[in-house]
């Protein structure tokens, strides 16, 4: 009996993602698609925020609203009542790129997206793991992108006009090889904490470095955290 | 020493006792602002000025906010003394908002034009509204005083059954401003065209059975009883309405008058699904959807255009006001009629129009001075000018009896602007059916209640359209998301909840008064620590 209540279960949770799996995440179109698109269809557009109109709570839909005038470099949205939290609307500034949802629709000829909701697009990149290109040319591949090296060796620490308030310039090796990574003060400057951990460094500590591939004649990571090296 | 250390513990008690209620009352602090009830002043005092604020709704129409202007200025000379600033809006719903967000900062207007269902919302904030039985009935300033500097109306010759609309839990929260209904203006030529003949008062069985017929095309596409390739037969300005009238004319649950929530129920279920049937067929939409009714009238592109009698001036081909290009207008002859009947042995009309509300001061005599200037728009003056400025019929009898007003009346058609027939004909409609009109209860989520019932019309309308099913499963759901949306579960109402949301940031003063308190009591803790730790060295030694 167990056996048969366990089984059901599992087929119920297997139906549960077969269902989940039939409504996919609309397609982001293109403005010629959502020119294109039926009236009352569902679109999804991205877009860049030109301009709003006051927000006000909406006690028919329960919920802020705003008014947007959205473009993207093929043409342009009236996005009517968005739902938008007060806090959201004061980031809708001229500029910022959002993703609409909503149903496309007409009213007095104007075409416009309604019963909208949005996001903002943003976009934080993981680091990507890099250390196995260090000191091949297919590093510069990976060139301005957040990577983390793994296992690095201090061997030298030296702040930049010889005490800290400066650039710290680190030199690491890896397999007998050296290389010259960067802590830039304008990026973590003496304030942050990965400052200060570099400061601390010993030479011969084993690390992990993460930061952003810059290059100076040469690979000369912008280092944005640095932890001890997994073991 | 046990009295000793007793007394320590008490004094340990009580201190915590007195932080528990400090943090109990600064928690209450960031509200509605109680106030002092209101009471009436013996004499304004005229030796002072006062500056008040009033806040009105325009119907887009110029000829309204210059009335209003024209008031300001004829009240000024009287009490020259009294400066009135005027906001205009467009729009019930941002007056509405606003109002409850000053509520919360203590900036209320002094006078504001508003709905009684609105009013049962402001309540919410104690003494917020002043009620106006007291500043009615006294013999001073009171409606026709005898220190008022103007004719205004006696209580008698107020429309009682106007008044009583503005009666909230047994007291006068509001007084009538202007009254209004909705009526059906109907393109009386495209019905007989369709073979059809307009029965005295409409019935929704003859509307949707004219609007289906409307629907046949040509060979080309084009509907067969305009021409046009556009024809949306029936549309509805506010569905809030349209599901309200319908429900009440059905005899079904709406609210009770305590705010028993009852519009969940098969009735209501009903027309959803009818009203899905006819949006299916393109023979019905609403003023959401498709925008005004009247430019659709216009057009010839709709046959019962339902609107507000305070929309009349924008219905028909002569309408004094139009929102559409001149040429896109057609010759058609428009019939004003009741909105549509499920008995029309019985009919059975919403009365509505703005009434007016007086906020609550901290000065007594600024509150006496600005219900002087709210009195002042019950005078004839202010009331048949406005009311000629679309289908609004005046509150007062002394208005409506008058010469002035009868010779108005009288001079239907006469013109296309002051003496418009469409207008006349709504007006004379509400004023012969003052007694088939109702109001719904008015309760404190009221105006939520309100608006999911129309909500619940637009909902299936677009999902209609959007290609959803509208069955009891899709209804059921609908009728979930309206509770939840509306709160209409719970005592707190959506309003109450944007009443707190809207509250904002502590002011400057309040932290710093918080910051305060904060400090003295860490000062008395750290005090109290010291003491204690004095204490257990003496008795250590």
């Amino acid at each position: 009996m167990k056996k048969f209540v366990a089984m059901l279960l599992a087929l119920l949770l297997m139906g549960c993602f077969a269902v989940a799996e039939e409504a996919p995440a609309a397609k982001v179109m293109t403005y010629a698609e959502y020119v294109a698109a039926e009236l009352e269809t569902e679109v999804v557009v991205d877009c860049y925020v030109q301009a709003t109109q006051s927000w006000y709570y909406n006690s028919k839909v329960g919920s802020g609203v705003i008014t947007v005038y959205a473009a993207d470099k093929d043409g342009a949205y009236f996005l009517y009542e968005m739902i938008c939290s007060e806090e959201d609307a004061a980031r809708l500034v001229p500029g910022t790129k959002i993703r609409v949802t909503g149903y496309k629709g007409e009213w007095s000829g104007e075409v416009e997206i309604m019963d909208a909701t949005f996001e903002f697009d943003t976009y934080v990149a993981e680091p990507v793991d890099v250390t196995a290109f260090l000191g091949t040319d297919e590093l510069i591949g990976y060139q301005n992108q957040l990577a983390v090296f793994k296992g690095l060796t201090v061997e030298k620490i030296e702040y930049k006009n010889g005490e800290p308030g400066d650039d710290i310039y680190v030199t690491v090796s890896l397999n007998g090889a050296s290389y010259d990574f960067c802590v830039e003060r304008y990026l973590t400057g003496p304030e942050t904490e990965v400052y200060a951990t570099v400061g601390a460094l010993n030479v011969g500590d084993v690390v992990d470095v993460t930061g952003f591939v810059y290059w100076y004649n040469g690979v000369n990571t912008h280092i944005t955290a640095v932890t001890p090296a997994a073991k | 020493m046990r009295n000793s250390e007793f007394g320590m513990r008490n004094w340990k008690r009580l201190g915590l006792l007195a932080l528990l209620v400090a943090c109990l009352l600064l928690t209450g602090c960031h509200g509605p602002v109680k106030k002092e009830a209101f009471s009436v002043p013996s004499a304004l005092d005229e030796s002072r000025t006062y500056e008040i604020s009033f806040w009105a709704k325009t119907e887009s129409n110029v000829t309204q906010a210059n009335l209003y202007k024209d008031a300001i200025a004829a009240f000024e000379k009287l009490y020259p003394n009294i400066r009135v600033n005027l906001k205009l809006y467009t729009d019930y719903g941002r007056i509405y908002q606003d109002v409850i967000t000053n509520i919360a900062t203590n900036s209320t207007p002094n006078v504001c034009i508003t709905y009684p269902d609105h009013i049962a919302t402001y309540l919410t904030g104690n003494n917020c509204v002043v009620p106006l039985d007291a500043l009615m009935a006294d013999r001073n300033y009171g409606l026709a005083g005898s220190k008022v500097r103007f004719d205004g109306p006696s209580r008698r010759e107020m429309i009682p059954q106007f008044l009583s609309e503005c009666v909230l839990d047994g007291q006068q929260y509001a007084l009538p401003y202007m009254r209004s209904t909705e009526v059906c203006y109907v393109n009386k030529t495209y019905v007989e065209r369709l073979g059809y003949t307009l029965p005295e008062v409409l019935t929704w069985d003859f509307v949707w059975e004219v609007s289906e017929a409307a629907l046949a095309k040509d060979e080309n596409g084009r509907y067969l009883v305009n021409g046009q390739p556009t024809m949306i037969p029936f549309i509805y300005k506010s569905t809030d309405n349209m599901m309200i009238q319908l429900l009440r004319q059905m005899e079904a649950g709406y609210s009770t008058p305590g705010g028993e929530v009852l519009i969940f129920n098969d009735d209501t279920r009903s027309v959803l699904k009818t009203v899905a049937a006819h949006v299916k067929s393109g023979a019905f939409s609403t003023f959401k959807i498709s925008s005004y009714p009247a430019n659709w009238l216009n057009a010839g592109q709709c046959i019962f255009a339902v609107d507000s009698t305070a929309g009349s001036t924008w219905m028909g081909s002569e309408a004094p006001l139009i929102d559409i290009a001149e040429e896109s207008m057609v010759d058609f002859e428009t019939a004003v009629m009741m909105v549509p009947q499920v008995n029309p042995e019985q009919p059975q009309m919403i009365s509505q129009g703005p009434s007016m509300c007086l906020f609550n001061k901290d000065d007594p005599q600024e509150v006496l001075a600005s219900w002087l200037f709210m009195q002042y728009l019950l005078t004839n003056e202010v009331q048949i000018a406005y009311a000629g400025t679309e289908g609004y019929v005046p509150v007062t009898a002394k208005a409506q009896e008058s010469a002035e007003y009868r010779d108005y009346l009288a001079r239907r058609g006469e013109d296309n602007e002051l003496h418009y027939a469409v207008k006349l004909d709504a007006t004379e409609l509400l004023i012969d059916h003052v007694a088939d009109t109702f109001v719904t209860p008015v309760f404190n989520g009221s105006a939520s209640l309100r608006d999911a019932s129309g909500q619940m019309i637009e909902e299936v309308a677009k999902s209609v359209r959007r290609k959803k099913t509208i069955d009891d499963a899709y209804i059921d759901d609908l009728y979930a998301k309206m509770v939840n949306l509306y709160r209409l579960d719970q005592n707190e109402t959506g309003e109450d909840a944007a009443l707190r949301k809207d509250l904002g940031p502590l002011p400057g003063t309040a932290v710093a008064l918080l910051a305060g308190l904060a400090a003295v009591w860490l000062g008395i803790l750290v005090y109290a620590a010291a003491e204690q730790l004095k204490q257990r060295r003496r008795a250590g030694k």
